[in-house]
């Protein structure tokens, strides 16, 4: 019996192999690269003869005036998103959720899933056909009197145009899970209410919103991992050289550090340190989240 | 649910369903308005003056596209890249989550394995390590940086492996009793068995191999070599990263662009999806919920 179990765990190993081979090709021979932040990486010599430099790199990238910038960006981005991409969805299914007519129901469940699978390089270029110097805005403007303004090009706007295109985007994606849940809602709860005179606002409060609080939660807690990803694709795609001031994130800065500058050591070092935070961050808010909610992803 | 229909009550309803029902139309109007664009008269689409309907009509646009040689060639890109990506990537997540969905009992090292994989989602090297490892492959310049280069989607592994080990473990001793070895167990019981979630995650890689620019713009030097999205990515969206960009210079930009034949561009890149969104609809949000696997 033993012998046969180790024949078929050489089976177990086999099938492993092509996935761990592509793992180590992709992921992990690339971590080794790492190092290089802690070089002057000099293409012509390699990572075995570039020069080591110790934490320069990092001594460096505090000192430059963009690195805090970027970070002050990435959090005031990353944050607003967190929060309305929870509070949006909440809302919006606790408002599907009242509707009685089934097929409306299913009708706005099916359509508002359709922008989270557009890319954001289809869904930028309808966000700048909106909010584009002649764009839809513009234009409704221009039928009123108003003079046209560049939406996309003016920094003070630039994150709010950021986070309120991302919720538009998602907030049904991010409803999906709360509309799970709503539907696991015992319809007794809302019979007994309603005989003991509750009204629908009241049912609302005090059975639906406290059913949900255990996903929400569990979705701010999962959150927190993402608090350095600010949306590379949408940052990249909306952005132009006049709101960088405001506009421009790690994942950007770090993308025009080393491949558009060729600052492959200091770019490194940035991505490390974004990296490692993350890491940090994803780990804790995986604990908390099983300590919490009995969550866990394996 | 008990109705009772206060005045209060149907004003809720009334509001409620208009507020729903803008939150809708926005969701389409991405769609709309990018159709409406391409069937638009040019000189129409290229002043601003389409909104909210099409303006004139004409397949001008769409005839343009016919001829358009990159156009087709970054469409055949996208094609290859779906297609090889999702199939390989498919076999080797299946292969990968039917071991890690066995116990330590069963597979002594699956306790390790799951932390190299977990690992590796968790951290990555960053972006420039990532290029030059890629690079010294010598995968730039092919299709198989873009199928390849994003290793491997650890996410829908985990899909997997839950639902795998949620399967009723009776099925599979009855075919060991039956003599059956590990890879006609997985191939002809546990996959056919598995079917809701194996569409699952063979649309969410179709659609994220279909949808990644980013690989596209890095790994590929020649425009030529460009996957569709990538290819729209410069038409339509690129803007010089120049710091001397003035505020003047960024509107003549954007007066520049001939909205209509980029908008049939967008349009015919938006399609494929669309094609596919009524499976995606229906298996995505089981697909979701499996994320999450509470025991």
């Amino acid at each position: 019996m033993k012998t046969k179990k180790m024949g078929i765990q050489k089976h177990y190993y086999l099938m492993m192999l092509p996935g761990m081979l592509w793992l180590l090709l992709f992921s992990i021979v690339p971590m080794f690269g790492i190092i290089m932040a802690f070089q002057d990486y000099n293409p012509g010599q390699g990572i075995l003869h570039s020069e080591w430099i110790g934490l320069e790199n990092f001594r460096y990238l505090f000192q430059l005036d963009d690195s805090k910038q970027v970070i002050v960006n990435t959090l005031i981005i990353s944050i607003g998103k967190i929060i309305l991409n929870l509070i949006v969805p909440l809302i919006f299914a606790l408002l599907l959720n009242e509707v009685r007519s089934l097929r409306y129901k299913k009708f706005v469940q099916t359509v508002v899933f359709v922008p989270h699978f557009l890319s954001w390089v289809i869904m930028a270029t309808i966000v700048i056909g909106i909010f584009g110097y002649n764009g839809v805005v513009n234009t409704i403007a221009g039928w009123f009197g108003g003079q046209p303004r560049l939406f996309m090009a003016d920094p003070s706007i630039f994150r709010e145009l950021l986070i309120g295109t991302d919720v538009w985007k998602e907030f049904g994606y991010n409803a999906v899970i709360f509309l799970a849940a709503l539907t696991s809602v015992n319809p007794n709860l809302y019979e007994a209410a309603a005989i003991d005179g509750a009204n629908r606002w009241q049912s609302m409060w005090h059975i639906t919103l406290p059913e949900l609080t255990p996903t929400i939660v569990l979705l701010g807690v999962l959150a927190l991992g993402n608090i350095l990803n600010a949306g590379f694709d949408q940052v990249y795609n909306l952005y132009n050289p006049l709101v960088y001031s405001t506009g421009d994130i790690l994942d950007t800065w770090i993308y025009r550090l080393g491949l558009q500058n060729l600052q492959f050591s200091l770019a490194t070092a940035a991505g490390l340190l974004k990296s490692a935070v993350s890491f940090i961050l994803i780990t804790v808010s995986y604990v908390l989240a099983y300590k919490f909610a009995d969550y866990r992803i394996f | 649910m008990v109705q009772n229909k206060t005045l209060g009550s149907r004003i809720f309803d009334i509001v409620n369903i208009i507020i729903l029902t803008i939150l809708t139309l926005s969701c389409l109007y991405p769609l709309w308005y990018t159709f409406s664009l391409s069937i638009s008269v040019k000189s129409a689409a290229n002043a601003g003056l389409v909104t909210f309907y099409p303006i004139g009509f004409s397949l001008a646009s769409y005839r343009e596209i016919m001829s358009d040689i990159k156009f087709f060639n970054s469409f055949w890109i996208s094609i290859q890249r779906v297609v090889l990506g999702t199939g390989l990537s498919l076999v080797v997540m299946i292969m990968m989550a039917y071991p890690l969905s066995k116990s330590k009992r069963d597979f002594k090292a699956r306790d390790i394995f799951m932390w190299i994989v977990i690992f590796c989602m968790l951290f990555n090297g960053g972006l420039i390590p990532w290029y030059l490892t890629i690079k010294s492959y010598h995968l730039l310049d092919t299709i198989w940086a873009l199928v390849l280069g994003g290793s491997v989607p650890v996410f829908n592994v985990i899909l997997l492996m839950n639902f795998f080990r949620n399967l009723p473990a009776d099925i599979e001793e009855a075919a060991v009793i039956d003599g059956a070895g590990p890879w006609r167990i997985l191939f002809g019981i546990v996959v056919p068995c598995s079917l809701p979630v194996i569409a699952t995650v063979t649309l969410f890689t179709g659609v994220y191999h279909w949808n990644e620019f980013f690989n596209g713009l890095v790994l590929m030097s020649d425009a030529s070599k460009y996957p569709l999205q990538t290819y729209i990515q410069q038409l339509v969206v690129s803007i010089p990263s120049d710091t001397t960009l003035t505020p003047d210079q960024y509107k003549r930009l954007s007066e520049l662009s001939n909205k209509s034949l980029n908008a049939a561009k967008v349009f015919i890149a938006i399609t494929p999806v669309l094609i596919v969104y009524p499976f995606l609809q229906k298996y995505f949000v089981t697909g979701i919920m499996l994320g999450a696997v509470k025991e």
